[in-house]
């Protein structure tokens, strides 16, 4: 429902209003795309298109101008690694979310509104800042460079926003639903399984997808606990080509590869934003 | 009737149904006989075990990565640790050498600086330009707009961060440097030059999508009649914004402010990529940055993590106690209702 028309009835005005809002933020995103096919460019306008760069990294070997010794991984290992980084966060956070959160809905226990109040505490509280003192525990329980590290640590810090989600499903699924199956003899655990998850498909899907798009982003964990090559997620190589002694290389194979990371975020952008909306509101605030 | 008849008879379909109910009835028999002292165990403690399988792993994750290290930060405050990880206790010192630190205050100052400018520009203001405008158009075009500003914050940060840096570039053909010179404004090379003004415009960006929902969700829980009644005083839309829908979403846009304040405060991510604390001598260091620098990078061959953790400590304890007092204030007791159920 529109509930007043900026200055009255003309469209015009609306649309200007819509385009000065969105091109801030779009226009990037058409430029990184444009430089991953352009010979070269000047502001937005492409001098000339070519497939070049695309065609440069699709053995996944990144050329380095001016280096010889020096190499970045390879891309599809790159891919992969983020790829395993992603899907286990988001599997665990998932299983262990909801988990929690069904317990947290429906049984009454000793120490479950100290839990919740711990979970709503947390939720808030800024994990990043023990970064320092996660950096000691990894390398303590021998978890310090590798992928399995990084996955726990992220877990963890996504587990109170998760619960909390699938807390509230649960809440949802009305008690006379599963009691109505108890009594047509399903099982608890049929009931459970047939009844309840079902109807908590929403939040599971929402876990999920923010588990995975949160591991497949994960910059600062990664950079800090992994140091072999080895175990390079994207994130880690598309800041290398920002900083440091090798980082220059061609900007169009630079765009190709920052592409080729942006494709299941532009993915469930387009397919999944009913879930990324409902993740946002009750989510971290983020930066 | 007579055993030989019943060996001369016929086998019959019948039999082997007979055969295989009582074998089937003595597998139940037997496994029940084996499984009831379990059931007994399961039937007494069952539904305590069944609560404590279910909570046990989330609170492992919580207490491993949580609670240790929230204690870990603060004892290592008190050490001087380096990647040797050994505990060698020196009291207060790092404390004093906070409080000593030449680079503190300017440290501190850009904290300030650019918490409560991305705040107020972008957090805030931006959320709710971009969440009031996209009230009053049609909504199909409002929930696409609303959706585009989405994009900054689930784009990775490192592509976010690289985007900005090339439309950033010192040269005539940088984006940023291109659209200002169709404009007439001479290019400069904005990392070098103005540094803030892309931190705050890259973390700002990521940043308002937050409010833009907490806004948006809240002015459309605004009932219809309320606008009614003030079209009919003839209200403008000006007139409406302020009297109506500002005043409507006070308790949201101070949950905003709060919640932001703590995440811009300590996240570091977007300025460790962008500028890295940088160009120059801690220009764009912010607190958290800076603890992180002292912690891993090694200035000089050292690596401080015991002054990392001290300085950590600080956004901890800041950490902490605004989070308890959201807890309170915005009243999340509230939601914490018992189950109705009881299993």
């Amino acid at each position: 429902m529109d509930r007043l028309n900026i200055g009255g009835r003309t469209g015009l005005l609306t649309a200007l209003v819509v385009i000065t809002l969105v091109i801030p933020v779009v226009i990037l995103y058409f430029y990184l795309g444009l430089i991953s096919i352009s010979t070269d460019m000047d502001g937005v306008v492409p001098e000339g298109f070519t497939l070049e760069h695309w065609m440069e990294i699709i053995d996944g070997e990144i050329p380095i101008a001016g280096a010889t010794l020096y190499k970045y991984p390879n891309i599809y290992l790159v891919a992969l690694n983020t790829f395993i980084l992603a899907v286990l966060v988001a599997g665990l956070e998932v299983v262990i979310s909801s988990l929690a959160g069904y317990s947290l809905s429906r049984f009454r226990f000793r120490g479950r509104s100290a839990i919740l109040t711990l979970i709503l505490i947390l939720h808030a509280f800024p994990g990043i800042t023990l970064l320092i003192a996660l950096f000691f525990v990894l390398n303590q329980l021998g978890l310090y460079n590798s992928l399995i590290g990084v996955v726990l640590v992220k877990v963890a810090l996504d587990l109170p926003l998760g619960i909390w989600i699938m807390k509230g499903f649960f809440d949802g699924v009305s008690w006379d639903m599963e009691m109505s199956a108890l009594v047509d003899g399903c099982t608890r655990l049929g009931a459970w399984w047939r009844v309840v998850m079902p109807n908590v498909r929403n939040g599971l899907m929402a876990v999920l997808i923010f588990g995975f798009l949160s591991g497949w982003a994960e910059f600062i964990y990664a950079q800090t606990f992994i140091a072999d090559q080895r175990f390079w997620t994207f994130s880690m190589l598309v800041y290398a080509f920002t900083t440091g002694e090798y980082s220059y290389i061609n900007p169009g194979i630079t765009a190709a590869i920052a592409l080729l990371y942006m494709i299941p975020v532009i993915l469930f952008f387009l397919f999944a934003q009913k879930y990324l909306l409902r993740i946002q509101l009750i989510g971290k605030g983020g930066a | 009737m007579s055993g030989d008849s019943l060996w001369q008879r016929e086998i019959t379909f019948e039999d082997i149904q007979r055969v295989f109910s009582t074998l089937k009835k003595g597998v139940i028999h037997l496994l029940r006989g084996l499984l009831s002292p379990l059931k007994k165990v399961i039937d007494k403690f069952g539904y305590k075990l069944a609560i404590y399988l279910f909570i046990v792993p989330s609170m492992g994750f919580i207490t491993i990565f949580y609670i240790i290290p929230f204690i870990l930060t603060f004892l290592i405050g008190f050490t001087s640790m380096d990647f040797t990880f050994e505990w060698n206790w020196i009291g207060v010192q790092n404390f004093i050498r906070i409080l000593n630190d030449r680079f503190a205050p300017k440290i501190m100052n850009n904290t300030l600086f650019y918490v409560f400018t991305t705040l107020t520009l972008f957090n805030v203001g931006m959320a709710l330009v971009v969440s009031i405008v996209t009230n009053h158009i049609p909504d199909y075009i409002g929930s696409v707009v609303r959706g585009i500003w989405l994009l900054p914050r689930i784009t990775p940060s490192t592509v976010y961060a690289l985007l900005w840096l090339w439309a950033a570039r010192g040269d005539n053909t940088a984006l940023l440097n291109w659209f200002l010179g169709l404009m007439g404004i001479p290019p400069q090379n904005w990392i070098l030059d103005n540094p803030w003004v892309i931190v705050i415009i890259v973390n700002g960006f990521v940043g308002t999508s937050f409010g833009m929902i907490v806004f948006t969700a809240a002015l459309k829980s605004i009932p219809e009649d309320y606008y009614r009644a003030a079209k009919v005083d003839g209200a403008s839309t000006l007139d409406i914004i302020r009297y109506v829908e500002l005043p409507m979403i006070k308790w949201p846009l101070l949950f905003v402010t709060a919640y932001q304040t703590l995440s811009l405060l300590t996240s570091f991510e977007y300025i460790l990529i962008l500028t890295d604390g940088g160009p120059g001598l801690y220009t764009t260091e912010v607190w958290s940055l800076y603890s992180y620098h002292v912690a891993f990078r090694a200035y000089g061959g050292v690596t401080e993590i015991g002054y990392g953790a001290a300085l950590a400590t600080v956004l901890v304890v800041i950490g902490i106690i605004m989070s308890l007092i959201y807890w309170r204030v915005f009243k999340f007791r509230e939601m914490m209702v018992e189950p109705k159920i009881e299993v």
